[in-house]
């Protein structure tokens, strides 16, 4: 198994092996992070999330915060506010306790400042071996906001591509740290809860926003190829209007990495109608997380399936997701 | 009651097949005239690919038709096979000599016939284009059956005007009556046009309207004074838009490097006449034959040592050779006498796009380089780009297979009874079609992540099969899963049977294949990035092959490429890789000076990099030693262009000439001879230090590579008796490389082939795909 990095890989694993395996009691239609269960006439939403960040500590967050901000994003990306989470541990034998009570505090603090109560939970430690320190597995249920039901499916030709915050700095942040390279001085994870941030663009947008997705692994590459495929649709992003942080472009250019595959944990990209675009852009500068959203790109209803970027040459390249580990392509 | 007298000669028919490249090149009229001259009765018709004479006469004079169609033909024609099947009815043919009706007969001789290529003007047409008393003197789209366009026009076969781009152009009575006569140089030759009827010439102004008013020479004069004036034009050719500026003008040169952000890749240039090449470069008879010849190629041409040159110092900056080539068309032949100077002439687009062929879109995409557009209302079919080849070992080796090479079919050694489509790699792709003994390659497309030259690959895959009526049953693709010919491949029916082919595999069989190697061979496979059999990035590999297989016997020895595609960009962190983190040590004390001469940070962090494995995968790559070599000599730091670093570091190399190696050894792991480098690169690093110059390392280098696979390829003939050497991958088309390997190859009693028709590059691999996959559904595997 390699299917680690998040890209076409896991895609293939879910699409091949995981989802089969369910028969009958597979989900109808496209998968989503989220999905909405209508009980009694009521849209639930549900999610569920498995956090095994190495390491557990990083600048701007720990794996507490993000297994809380995680689920919560997931919720939102289906345009729900998070009513209850479940939060289970996985601890290794020997794992510090100071350890475990910092994250477990983080959990805390972050549920707090999303407003949302942790109302179950478990916690499981195996022996030594078993785990790799500590995982978290956060499962949250959502209540949908009325007046919009974005959907992986839901992008359209004419769609504006909008993003809420620059990109970048988690993923980056998080090898970094892991690998001792140093830039973590000038960079932190981007880690924060977006549904406060979705709820004001449902209220300036109402059904005109038709898709959202958090680009956590993969980068927006993923985010935005997956849409891609799902929609049906092409997507043509202006690559000078990405927004990424200098010290972030400077990290990414000695790691030979783009900086459209690399995690996000606090910024969304979302699909709206043209005629709502403005309304919806001026909404997310409104809030802090979205105070330096942009316009990224248009979908368009040629090269379905197909994500372009068009540089800053006039050229336009194919942003693909990743396929496993980067190999280069360059003969 | 018929009395035949018995003196007269025994009347025969004959049926004379006539396989080659007998289409497109005047061979009708020339067996019209030949029979007619000699009072046979008959016909004559193009039947597929091939000419077919039914003929009736006394037999030595049947005779005599066949020697002269096989001793005479027409100037380019090639006569490959001419069968006689002897019997028939007389009295059918009728009395004189015809010419017949195309007929198609796809279903009986499944092969790619009847597209021929495009082919430079004639000398009788030159003639004419600047005889002020011909009908066409300086008409831009002169022609005849011996030249003209043709691959670039064709909308479906068999190849006759109405179903080319010429059918929107009705034939004024004069041209009709050349076209409709026997005797004449233009019986059938289906572009046929005059100024009268023929297409047209404009000008536009870059951001303006183009002047329907304006008459051709108008067109043109607008177009030569902007030139003149140091501007850059962009000029509708036969296979796509090509910029063009004052090759003499240095600051022209540079706003053109400037608006194409193309910094440093040399531009090829097109000049007058051979006398005007002469002046530029040195040329010897095998490089002249290629100059002049009906492909008019660009032909890479070495620089005279020392010497002043004409061309601006932006041309080709950092090389010694220089790609020349001569007018292929009338309307180059007008610009190139009205200039009366070398003239940059480059591909119609921006970095890696494909050559813009399409009016509306050219003028669109070109508006920010060009000052101007010359076009005109002949539409273009296909895309064809300029091709490009240099001569190593006295024979054709070709980098860039496109316009006047493409889409000749070529052999397929084992012949197939499937429809096999080919896919290719990544850069420099082209698709390869192949059924019964024939691989069709198509065009060089450029590098499939850019978006318009995946939709050109869909889009010239879609005309070629659709004018062979090819359906593939066959897929052969890399293993790599990234490449987005892969991924094309995986995105077809599930039904298709799909052949995958290792990417050095490929490159060695298309070798094989087209020098005819039949059993087991050598495979020495040189470039920059492949994916091997195990998962890992190979690139300097020593296989034992057959068209169905391979074992790895040998390989270069290992280097991390610190950010993957970041480090094929820069070769510096290149040297970095091999330096910290190599499969073979280099000590500290002669590394230190590079290593001090690199930012800190950026080493201080490739150094983690390569400790910790990030984005750091490890290539036995041979391109990538000729990389890290060029920065270690101080020659190439950062790449503009692919190959830059190698281009420049056998530049160096030819200015020295030396011929002796540095150290090197082979080493054994896990079964495979490696070639351990680190002697190699501790000689060169403490040489250069103590002052030894650049070039001459460089050529010790070159040395090196040489003696090592001689030696590797010597092992390996011991070993397995196997003495042919096929010789491929990008790094052959490193001339001194590849030949002083085919001689010291052959001194050690090996046989080395190198490519020829095919690119040793990766526009290859997928003649080698087709090679591969045809080989093995024939053994049922
Ligand atoms: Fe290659
Ligand atoms: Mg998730
Ligand atoms: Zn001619
Ligand atoms: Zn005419």
């Amino acid at each position: 198994l390699g299917h680690g990095s998040g890209g076409q890989l896991s895609a293939e694993l879910i699409g091949d092996v995981l989802v089969p395996a369910l028969g009958s009691a597979a989900p109808a239609g496209a998968l989503e992070d989220a999905a909405v269960v209508p009980i009694d006439g009521v849209d639930v939403v549900l999610s569920t999330d498995a956090y095994v960040v190495s390491p557990l500590f990083f600048p701007g967050g720990d794996i507490g915060a993000l297994a809380v901000h995680g689920t919560v994003n997931d919720l939102a990306m289906r345009a729900a506010l998070p009513v209850a989470l479940a939060v289970a541990y996985v601890v290794e034998e020997g794992f510090p306790l100071a350890d475990l009570r910092r994250v477990a505090a983080s959990v805390g603090a972050a549920a707090r400042a999303a407003g949302v109560p942790v109302v179950t939970g478990d916690t499981k430690v195996v022996g030594r071996g078993a785990a790799d320190g500590l995982y978290v597995v956060t499962t949250g249920v959502g209540q949908r906001l009325a007046g919009a039901a974005p959907s992986a499916t839901g992008a359209a030709p004419g769609d504006a591509v909008l993003l809420s915050g620059p990109i970048g700095s988690h993923g980056t942040t998080i090898l970094s740290v892991r690998e001792g390279l140093g830039f973590d001085a000038d960079i932190c994870s981007d880690t924060q809860p977006l549904h406060r941030l979705v709820a004001a663009m449902v209220d300036a947008g109402g059904d005109a926003v038709h898709a959202l997705r958090d680009p956590t692994r993969g980068g927006i590459a993923s985010a935005l190829n997956e849409i891609a495929v799902t929609s049906g649709v092409g997507i043509e992003i202006d690559e000078q209007a990405l927004p990424v942080p200098a010290p972030v472009q400077a990290a990414c250019e000695i790691l030979g990495l783009d900086p459209a595959h690399v995690a996000n944990e606090g910024c969304l990209v979302a699909f709206v109608a043209a005629h709502r675009a403005d309304a919806v852009l001026a909404a997310m500068r409104s809030r802090p997380e979205g105070r330096a959203a942009v316009n990224i790109g248009t979908v368009r209803d040629t090269e379905p399936g197909r994500v372009v970027v068009r540089t800053s040459v006039g050229s336009r390249r194919i942003l693909d997701m990743l396929v496993g580990e980067q190999l280069p392509r360059i003969c | 009651m018929a009395v035949t007298p018995r003196e007269a000669p025994a009347r025969e028919v004959w049926s004379i097949r006539v396989r080659g490249t007998v289409q497109g090149v005047g061979f009708r009229p020339f067996v019209h005239r030949l029979a007619s001259g000699l009072g046979l009765d008959g016909t004559v018709r193009n039947v597929d690919g091939d000419v077919v004479v039914e003929v009736a006469g006394p037999a030595d004079t049947l005779a005599a038709l066949v020697r002269a169609l096989r001793e005479q033909p027409p100037q380019h024609a090639v006569v490959a096979h001419v069968t006689v099947t002897r019997g028939g009815d007389a009295g059918a043919l009728g009395a004189g000599f015809t010419v017949a009706l195309s007929t198609s007969a796809a279903t009986t001789r499944p092969g790619f016939a009847g597209l021929p290529v495009d082919l430079a003007t004639c000398d009788d047409c030159i003639r004419e284009l600047f005889d002020p008393a011909d009908r066409r003197y300086r008409y831009p789209f002169v022609n005849c059956t011996a030249c003209g366009p043709r691959a670039t026009i064709v909308d479906a076969l068999p190849y006759d005007r109405a179903r080319t781009a010429m059918a929107g152009f009705a034939l004024c009575a004069a041209c009709a009556a050349e076209y409709a006569d026997p005797t004449d140089r233009r019986f059938h030759a289906e572009p046929v046009a005059c100024p009268a009827c023929g297409p047209r010439l404009s000008w536009r102004p870059a951001g303006e309207a183009s002047d329907p008013g304006a008459t051709s020479e108008e067109a043109l004069a607008a177009a030569v004074a902007t030139i003149a004036a140091g501007g850059t034009v962009a000029v509708k050719g036969l296979g796509g838009y090509q910029l063009v500026c004052d090759a003499t003008d240095t600051a022209a040169v540079h706003r053109l490097r400037t608006r194409k952000r193309r910094l440093r890749k040399p531009f090829a240039v097109m000049v007058v006449d051979t006398a005007a090449a002469g002046v530029l470069a040195r040329i010897s008879p095998a490089e002249l034959r290629l100059l002049t010849g009906p492909a008019r190629p660009i032909v890479l041409l070495a620089t005279h040592p020392g010497a002043p040159t004409a061309l601006a110092s932006g041309v080709h900056p950092g090389t010694d050779r220089v790609g020349l080539f001569l007018p292929g068309t009338p309307l180059h032949h007008l610009l190139l006498r009205a200039l009366a100077r070398p003239l940059v002439v480059t591909s119609g687009n921006l970095s890696d796009e494909p050559i813009a062929i399409d009016d509306t879109d050219a003028t669109a995409r070109l508006a920010p380089v060009a000052d101007g557009f010359l076009l005109h209302d002949r539409p273009i079919r296909a895309r064809y780009d300029d091709s490009v080849v240099r001569v190593i070992g006295g024979r054709r080796f070709t980098v860039r297979r496109a316009r006047g090479y493409a889409p000749d079919p070529l052999p397929l050694p084992v012949a197939t009874d499937r429809s096999i489509l080919a896919v290719g790699a990544q850069l420099k792709h082209t698709f390869t079609l192949a059924r019964a003994d024939r691989a069709l390659v198509g065009p060089h497309g450029g590098s499939l992540d850019d978006a318009d030259a995946l939709a050109a690959f869909h889009a010239t895959l879609g005309q070629l099969t659709r004018l062979h009526r090819f359906t593939p049953d066959v897929l052969a693709h890399d293993l790599h899963p990234g490449y987005l010919s892969t991924r094309y491949a995986a995105g077809q029916p599930p039904g298709l049977r799909r052949v995958p082919v290792q990417h050095h595999h490929a490159h060695v069989v298309s070798c094989a294949a087209e020098n005819g190697v039949r059993g087991p061979f050598l495979g020495v496979a040189y470039d920059g990035l492949g994916l091997g059999a195990d998962g890992t990035l190979w690139g300097g590999e020593l296989l034992l092959a057959s068209y169905t297989g391979f074992r790895r016997l040998g390989r270069f020895g290992t280097a991390p490429l610190p950010g993957g595609e970041a480090a094929v960009r820069r070769p510096a962190r290149m040297a970095l890789g091999y330096l910290l983190g190599g499969e073979f040590a280099v000590p500290a004390g002669p590394a230190a000076g590079f290593l001090g001469r690199m930012p800190s940070a950026e080493r201080d962090t490739i150094a983690r990099m390569v400790a910790r494995g990030v984005n750091s995968p490890h290539t036995s790559s041979a391109g990538r030693l000729f990389d890290a070599m060029s920065s270690l000599l101080g020659i190439c730091d950062d790449a503009d262009y692919e190959g830059e670093a190698a281009v420049l570091l056998e530049a160096a190399a030819a200015a020295s000439g030396g011929t002796e190696p540095l150290p090197w050894r082979l080493t054994e792991v896990d079964g495979l001879w490696v070639y351990d480098w680190s002697g190699t690169l501790t000689a060169a690093l403490e040489r250069a230090r103590a002052g030894t110059p650049p070039s001459e390392l460089a050529a010790g280098f070159h040395a090196t590579i040489v003696a090592v696979t001689v030696a590797l390829c010597v092992r390996a003939a011991e070993q397995t008796g196997v003495t042919a050497v096929c010789l491929s991958g990008g790094c052959m088309q490193n001339r001194i490389l590849a030949s002083r390997l085919l001689t010291e190859l052959g001194t050690a009693g090996l046989t080395g082939h190198l490519n020829h028709d095919v690119p040793a590059n990766d526009g290859g691999i997928s003649y080698g795909q087709a090679v591969v996959a045809a080989a093995t559904c024939d053994e049922g595997g």
